[in-house]
């Protein structure tokens, strides 16, 4: 399996030389497509730090991050949103939905900004995919929070990406609903997508194959089932 | 993105904040409207004082005589009998004064007309042939006096239009002025002037036949009307009017002219500068107005962007890149700007309608400032959206993200 995630000595430093934070520190780490990998730690661990990164939302102090056979570590802001655009979907903890927007809508996001035609199709496609072809005309007010996050996910899904990267996905949510989350993301996974969650959800981490543990911006541990 | 998709997206969300989208454009629109109506109320009156001044004659000159003197008091001016027939004829001289299209001495004094048994005081004007042009009148009935008329001193009379309605005469009426009989020969067209004196109550004699009845004979004249060929040659024929009255009157300084001569234009330019200085004054109230509403435009899209920030950061995550982010908010400050624009042009043309009938106000509104108020207000939605929207593509992603 190719290697899909790279990263070599990556570090990220917040603030000024007088008052440095070093969020991450020489963090190496590979993923191959079609792997799902859980990375853990408390809070403060650096783990948000590395979404950012691996998300190609923040760009690292120093070392090098290969995405997909590019090193994006110097992108232009430009080029990063297309990176992200085109190949990262991202399902955050607080769902991010924009409350104005039906469910489909919401998941056309990211077609709109890519281009293209059949964008309606293509999100009601997505939705169905997550259960959810009965709700295309709701606001995420009329949804359940469980509801919501697999409307974020269908929005993860739309573009048929690389790499989809969920954020504490099951932070907001009761335990049912963690279970139809959870259990989506590892169907994902079985459908041969690439997924990095970060948690700090033992439950979650125990589904996984593979968990990154991280504390005080470095890898600390490493475990494979 | 495709600037479709900015503007649906644009849309979308200002229908998303429906009060807030109307209130922000109500700055514009009142700003747009009161630019138009103001542009329009000054235009109206512009052209009502100019058509009025003008139509007592824009290439008229009046030549009055100098105050007299008496032991080096003056006496103010019109008091002394320095014109005569003779400087009248002078100036209807060709040769001399090129440029003098019409000359027209005149007399004045107040009669009582009687027709039948109908009776009516007014102004009677002994003038001669040059008097219609010099007034810029016309005769709508019959015939005005001819020069052989004044040469033979006939005894005939021209009528203003009230004044002939009100003696209940025409062409062919026999009206007797002071006891003396005339025939009427003509009347004059309605003037439509609401000036200070009614220029429609007159009665128009030949000035020699005046000079004989009701002036004992006098040949002095109280003053001489004279038109230029052209409101173009005013100037010339101003100077070749004092330069023959000069010579005539064999005075070296200009300075101890025993005349003088004044102008209708200097009266139309001034009453021009001060309508026009009113209407720049009133358009730039407007002006202000519709910056006012543009610093409002402004305030409300970094209200928008503020509270927007997470909004921001999810656009961005998901792939919006800076200047996505940059064309969307323009967009929604430019489809604020232009639907206020639009609205208050609408409300402008209406207000153009209305208030002529409510208030009585004459309103011209012409192309040009209601394409100017247009222009300006989507340029104040581009300049005033601008800064806002160059803080929303500037966020950064996560920074975005983060805030609840």
């Amino acid at each position: 399996m190719a290697e899909l995630i790279q990263l070599e000595k990556v570090s990220k430093t917040y603030g000024r030389a007088d008052a440095e934070v070093q969020a991450v520190k020489d963090v190496s780490l590979s993923v191959e497509e079609g792997e799902l990998v859980a990375v853990t730690g408390a809070s403060g661990s650096g783990k948000s730090t590395l979404m950012h990164i691996l998300g190609c939302l923040d760009v690292p102090t120093s070392g090098t991050y290969t995405f997909a056979g590019e090193d994006v570590s110097e992108f232009s802001e430009a080029r990063l949103a297309q990176v992200r655009n085109r190949r990262i979907g991202f399902v955050f903890q607080q769902f991010h939905l924009l409350p104005r927007l039906s469910a489909w809508r919401n998941v056309e996001l990211p077609l709109l900004y890519a281009g293209g035609r059949g964008r309606r199709e293509r999100a009601l496609g997505a939705l169905e995919q997550v259960g959810l072809a009965n709700r295309v005309e709701h606001r995420p007010n009329e949804l359940s929070g469980g509801q919501q996050q697999r409307v974020a996910i269908a929005r993860a899904l739309v573009t048929e990406p690389d790499l989809i990267l969920a954020d504490e996905p099951t932070g907001n949510l009761d335990s049912t609903s963690s279970r139809e989350v959870l259990d989506l993301l590892l169907r994902l996974h079985g459908d041969g997508h690439t997924v990095v969650v970060i948690t700090h959800d033992p439950d979650v981490a125990r589904v996984t194959r593979r968990e990154v543990q991280m504390r005080d911006g470095e890898i600390v541990a490493e475990r494979k089932r | 993105m495709s600037w479709y998709s900015i503007l649906a997206t644009g849309m979308r969300s200002l229908l998303g904040h429906r009060l807030r989208s109307i209130l922000t454009t109500l700055g514009i629109l009142f700003g747009v409207a009161a630019v138009i109506c103001t542009v329009g109320i000054g235009e109206a009156s512009a052209a009502s004082v100019t058509s009025r001044i003008a139509s007592l004659g824009t290439n008229l000159l009046t030549v009055t005589p100098g105050a007299a003197t008496s032991s080096g008091v003056s006496q103010g001016a019109g008091t002394s009998g320095t014109l005569t027939m003779s400087d009248a004829e002078g100036l209807a001289d060709r040769s001399d004064a090129p440029d003098i299209q019409a000359v027209a001495p005149v007399v004045e004094g107040s009669e009582t007309l009687i027709n039948g048994s109908t009776n009516w005081s007014t102004t009677v004007t002994g003038s001669g042939p040059g008097w219609l042009l010099a007034s810029a009148r016309t005769v709508s009935e019959g015939s005005f006096i001819t020069a052989h008329d004044v040469s033979t001193q006939a005894h005939v009379a021209v009528l203003g239009s009230e004044t002939a309605s009100e003696l209940d005469a025409g062409v062919g009426s026999n009206v007797t002025v002071d006891g003396v009989p005339f025939q009427v020969v003509g009347v004059l067209t309605s003037s439509g002037s609401t000036g200070f004196t009614d220029e429609d109550d007159l009665a128009v004699v030949p000035i020699t036949t005046a000079q004989d009845d009701f002036f004992g004979g006098s040949e002095t004249v109280e003053r001489i009307l004279l038109s230029a060929s052209s409101p173009a040659t005013l100037g010339s024929a101003y100077e070749e009017a004092n330069d023959l009255l000069l010579q005539t009157h064999h005075i070296a300084s200009p300075a101890d002219a025993d005349f003088q001569i004044t102008s209708q234009s200097s009266v139309l330019s001034t009453a021009q500068a001060v309508t026009q200085t009113l209407t720049a004054l009133l358009a730039s109230v407007a002006a202000i107005a519709l910056l006012v509403g543009g610093i409002g435009v402004m305030n409300i899209m970094l209200v928008s962007v503020t509270e927007r920030t997470s909004e921001i950061g999810l656009r961005k995550a998901v792939g919006a890149t800076p200047s996505d982010l940059f064309r969307q908010f323009v967009a929604e400050a430019a489809v604020l700007t232009l639907a206020g624009g639009l609205l208050g042009v609408a409300i402008g043309l209406l207000a153009g309608l209305v208030i002529p009938r409510l208030f009585g106000i004459a309103i011209d509104i012409t192309a040009l400032p209601v394409a100017i108020a247009l222009a300006v207000s989507i340029a104040v939605g581009l300049v005033f959206g601008v800064y806002p929207a160059s803080r929303a593509a500037r966020l950064a992603p996560i920074e975005a993200l983060r805030t609840e």
